[in-house]
């Protein structure tokens, strides 16, 4: 059987660290890129004798993300100890959550060609992250920095509701817009703060039975995850089809070779005996903490894409850019307070002020104008004060100085010119001194229109209303 | 009488008339230890620096009239399972050995405040798992009543140096019977405090939900004095009880008149030494003299303790002890060429006996495939007997028992016999698998002149109530002026 006649079957677990300025059961800094060792204490060193107490932010971020993704918060939910050796986890056992975590049976909806689709989520809960193990120190030596061990993370699992590679690469970034506008999370997957393993098998098409499944590690991008998640079906449908059966193992994405390899079997895989954590306490969170953060909850990505183009009847295109991240949303909603052309305000974020953005490298926080004085702009605009093109130096210069557009366009000259007698003084002059081409425009080559404008505008240094200008040049050659 | 024959309350007096400095008394205390500790080897370590440099602050203190706390200056001992800042603290283990701790424990925190010089750190069985302090990785401690036998354990080191007077108190853990069974052993006093009344902070783990440190002392109202100390919510401790704390010494002469004592009669069996029996008879027939009633109660769950324990202590244990592992700090084998070797030989070499045996107990009790014919079930069990005592004290207000089956026994004579070691413990564990308050008060001694202990359970937070219970029956007695024959 070719590869079309196999359904691939994938599920997501998501590991995002979440935004707390100290660790989860310590006081100790979260913050990315100090020294190593430098963010430790006692007991994210594991220490003798040293206990966890929990850092109830990171509880509430559980919640806040359990309700945005459809999820039941359990009343009490349970800590375990996973336990296992390795040089980066210092005390030889991680804390987590196992068979009562904080959030169970939500859902997360991602766009198909096929349409809307929601994907099951099977469970939420905290956890705590590992150090690093950096090899190779020189010597033959490995050295361990536990900046991050003890570093909050949220493990999010799917269900296996996923069916392509394009479809996992949706799910994770809807989740990870999900995650950024809650405020729990950067989505950073390069520096690893927001990542995922995939869960892939195949079955042939039509059976409800699933196939034996891989797991899949090292996917610290949307690329990667879906060339693995590819690489891996084309896999495990050749090793069917070679009469092989597809063994249950970990494996991991070589970015170099572009192919998955074995990490560790089945058998080989760690026996972590998982019990409740006995130096914490279950976790309770009561009906009111979850109304409170349910009613604090922020408007979701999904929602507001869609509001975006019924409210301000915006192409879907420009909400989804939009809507891509919630401070340009947010600005962009204080700005349509103050101008009503919605689509053309959104012509000028997604032209101008994203390009100054960029280019900048501002930050939207940052800026210097406020949304009543990019209303007045581009009321400026419209009314024929500057032109358009004018208009976007104004714009450069409030964005550098924080300069009111009408003292900008005063300062600089920019008004436009729109006294219809000093234009037809202008234009009369130059229909005189060009008689020649007068004549090939009315002999028919009508692109000499185009030239006649440009001499206008020219000669009056680009203030020229161009409606204006437009409109007397056709009078005058007669249209 | 030397100084070091008084009571922590009696030298408090003094201190607080001045008729002794605290830098006098810790010298003496110093000088018993030079004195006797050859024979009992109840300490590790002796911080005398640390000790005197922490007495003539005191003295400063109390002088210009300002004590930290009733018992600024009497010095005291800890067992070398509380971490001190800048002393080594190895749990009576090789792999801790050279470990000097960055922090002090939450209520060596407690006692340095309240002025308490700490003289040193006492032996220990290793991570305290044992019951006669032979499982020590560096030497027995010897009962100063019989130094041919074991002062009992785990918390031995610190009731053989209380008994021996080389220190007017001590601290001590119990996780199944270690602070109660050496007290009983020594004619000595140690109350395990409810679950969660004392921090656990800083204190070196054994089985988390079964640890609870406790003042082991010579008289009810020293350990009563001690608790008032250490007895204190701790943030830094999850599990710490956010109960109000009483004055323990408020109600310590009010009498046992109208109380109802319960006897269980599943602490009264086969196996109990009857020299132990009689003792512990004569203690219930005294209660009854004073007013007290007495009643037949049952705790039916009690033959099952002993494996339930041996269950959940050890599986909580083998996850506790993994830290040691050779990377951060401690004890690394120094042949070890792979991160294999790190941890197999550094714990192979590290570790003795006892705690490899129950580790691997532990280890097989939470593997998958037994988790729920095992632990699973040790905690359904664990809940029958906590119903036991919930039930029986509702006709009763405490329960009264021997504290160990035997009285002191001879070092090594169940060390080849670990079953036998683990049954030492019987009476003791169900208290901690309920996480109710227990207490061994002195009540005689055997022909032979070997102390027995007294048994009381109470209800949750309610040590006041065993420390007048026990008091009303050390008030008709003078156990704890006799010295051992040192």
């Amino acid at each position: 059987m070719p590869v079309s006649d196999f359904q691939p079957v994938i599920g997501l677990e998501v590991h995002a660290q979440l935004l707390t300025q100290s660790k989860i059961f310590c006081g100790c800094s979260t913050a990315f890129g100090a020294e190593p060792n430098r963010n430790t204490c006692p007991v994210c060193l594991g220490m003798p004798g040293v206990l966890p107490v929990l850092n109830q932010r990171v509880a509430e971020f559980a919640v806040r993300t359990g309700l945005a993704l459809e999820c039941t918060i359990r009343p009490t939910s349970v800590w375990s100890r996973k336990n296992y050796f390795y040089p980066d986890l210092p005390k030889g056992y991680q804390i987590t959550q196992f068979d009562q975590p904080i959030c169970e049976h939500g859902r997360l909806v991602i766009d198909t060609p096929q349409g809307e689709k929601a994907i099951r989520i099977l469970r939420i809960h905290m956890e705590e992250d590992a150090g690093k193990s950096v090899h190779d120190a020189g010597g033959g030596q490995s050295l361990v920095d536990l900046n991050r061990a003890g570093v909050p993370l949220l493990e999010i699992v799917s269900q296996p509701d996923l069916r392509d590679a394009d479809e996992a690469v949706e799910y994770l970034k809807a989740m990870r817009d999900v995650l950024v506008y809650l405020g729990v999370n950067d989505g950073n997957l390069e520096e690893g703060s927001f990542r995922c393993d995939a869960n892939v098998s195949v079955m042939p098409k039509g059976s409800t039975t699933f196939g034996q499944r891989c797991e899949l590690k090292n996917l610290n991008s949307f690329r990667f995850l879906k060339q693995a998640i590819e690489y891996e079906i084309a896999r495990q449908v050749d090793v069917i089809e070679s009469g092989g059966k597809v063994v249950q193992e970990t494996r991991l994405w070589d970015v170099n070779k572009g192919v998955t390899r074995s990490m560790r079997s089945k058998e080989e895989a760690h026996d972590y005996r998982y019990f409740p954590e006995p130096d914490l306490p279950p976790l309770h969170v009561s009906a009111e903490a979850i109304d409170a953060a349910a009613k604090a909850l922020p408007e979701l990505p999904r929602a507001k894409l869609q509001r975006f183009t019924s409210q301000y009847g915006l192409p879907a295109y420009d909400a989804r850019i939009l809507t891509a991240e919630r401070p340009l949303a947010d600005y962009f909603e204080a700005c349509a307070g103050h101008y009503k052309d919605y689509k053309k305000l959104s012509n000028w974020f997604l032209g101008e002020l994203m390009r100054l953005l960029k280019e900048e490298g501002t930050p939207l926080s940052a800026l210097r104008f406020t949304p009543a004085q990019l209303g007045e702009l581009l009321g400026a605009v419209d009314q024929g004060m500057v032109s358009a093109n004018a208009g976007k130096d104004v714009l450069g210069e409030m964005f550098r100085t924080g300069k009111a557009p009408a003292d900008i366009i005063a300062e600089k000259g920019l008004a436009q010119v729109s006294d219809t007698g000093a234009i037809e003084a202008v234009v009369d002059d130059i229909l005189a001194k060009n008689a020649g081409e007068i004549e090939k425009y009315r002999a028919g080559k009508k692109q000499v229109f185009g030239f006649f404008v440009g001499q206008v505008m020219r000669a009056m240094k680009g203030k020229g209303n161009p409606a204006l200008v437009n409109e007397l040049l056709k009078k005058k050659l007669g249209d | 009488m030397q100084l070091t024959d008084l009571t922590m309350l009696e030298l408090a007096a003094k201190l607080a008339a001045g008729e002794v400095s605290s830098e006098e008394a810790t010298r003496a205390s110093l000088t018993r230890i030079q004195q006797v500790d050859p024979k009992v080897r109840a300490f590790l370590r002796v911080d005398e620096a640390g000790a005197l440099a922490a007495a003539r602050a005191s003295d400063v203190r109390r002088k210009s009239g300002s004590p930290a706390s009733t018992l600024d200056g009497v010095p005291l001992g800890l067992k070398d399972i509380f971490l001190t800042e800048g002393v080594e603290t190895t749990a009576g283990s090789r792999i801790l050995e050279g470990f000097v701790p960055p922090y002090d424990a939450t209520v060596v925190r407690l006692l340095k405040e309240a002025g308490l010089p700490l003289v040193g750190k006492l032996n220990m069985d290793e991570f305290a798992m044992g019951s006669s302090n032979e499982s020590s990785a560096f030497f027995p401690s010897h009962n100063p009543w019989d130094v041919s036998r074991t002062p009992g354990g785990s918390s031995g080191g610190s009731a053989a140096a209380v008994a021996a007077r080389e220190v007017f108190g001590a601290l001590g853990t119990d996780t199944g019977g270690s602070i109660r069974q050496p007290a009983a052993l020594t004619n000595t006093v140690g109350l395990k405090p409810t679950y969660g009344r004392v921090s656990r902070f800083g204190v070196i783990a054994f089985a988390s939900s079964l640890d609870q440190p406790g003042p082991m002392t010579r008289t009810v109202a020293d350990a009563a004095a001690l608790l008032q100390v250490i007895a204190r919510p701790d943030a830094q401790d999850a599990t710490s009880a956010d109960a109000p704390v009483p004055d323990y010494s408020a109600d310590l002469e009010a009498g046992v008149r109208g109380l109802k004592l319960g006897v269980p009669r599943e602490y009264f069996t086969e196996g109990m030494d009857p020299e132990v029996e009689a003792a512990v008879r004569e203690a219930l027939r005294e209660y009854e003299r004073l007013g007290a009633t007495l009643v037949d109660v049952s705790l039916p769950h009690t033959k099952y303790a002993l494996a339930t324990y041996y269950l959940i202590a050890p599986a909580e244990a083998s996850s506790n002890l993994a830290r040691y592992d050779g990377v951060r700090f401690g004890l690394r084998a120094k042949d070890a060429r792979s991160l294999r070797d790190v941890y197999a030989l550094t714990r192979e070499q590290g570790f003795g006996a006892e705690v490899k045996r129950r580790i691997m107990l532990g280890t097989f009790a939470l593997s998958s495939g037994y988790y729920d014919a095992h632990y699973l079930r040790a905690q359904k069990v664990r809940t029958l007997i906590r119903e036991d005592f919930t039930r029986a004290f509702q006709q009763v207000d405490a329960l009264v028992s021997p504290t160990s089956p035997v009285p002191a026994f001879k070092l090594g004579e169940k060390v080849e016999d670990p079953l036998s070691m683990y049954l030492m413990d019987i009476y003791t564990l169900p208290c901690n698998l309920a996480g109710l308050p227990g207490l061994s008060v002195p009540c005689g001694f055997t022909k032979a002149g070997l102390p027995v202990g007294l048994q009381i359970l109470g209800r949750p937070f309610d040590e006041a109530g065993l420390l007048r219970i026990a008091r009303a029956y050390e008030r008709e007695h003078d156990f704890f002026r006799r010295s051992a024959p040192l």
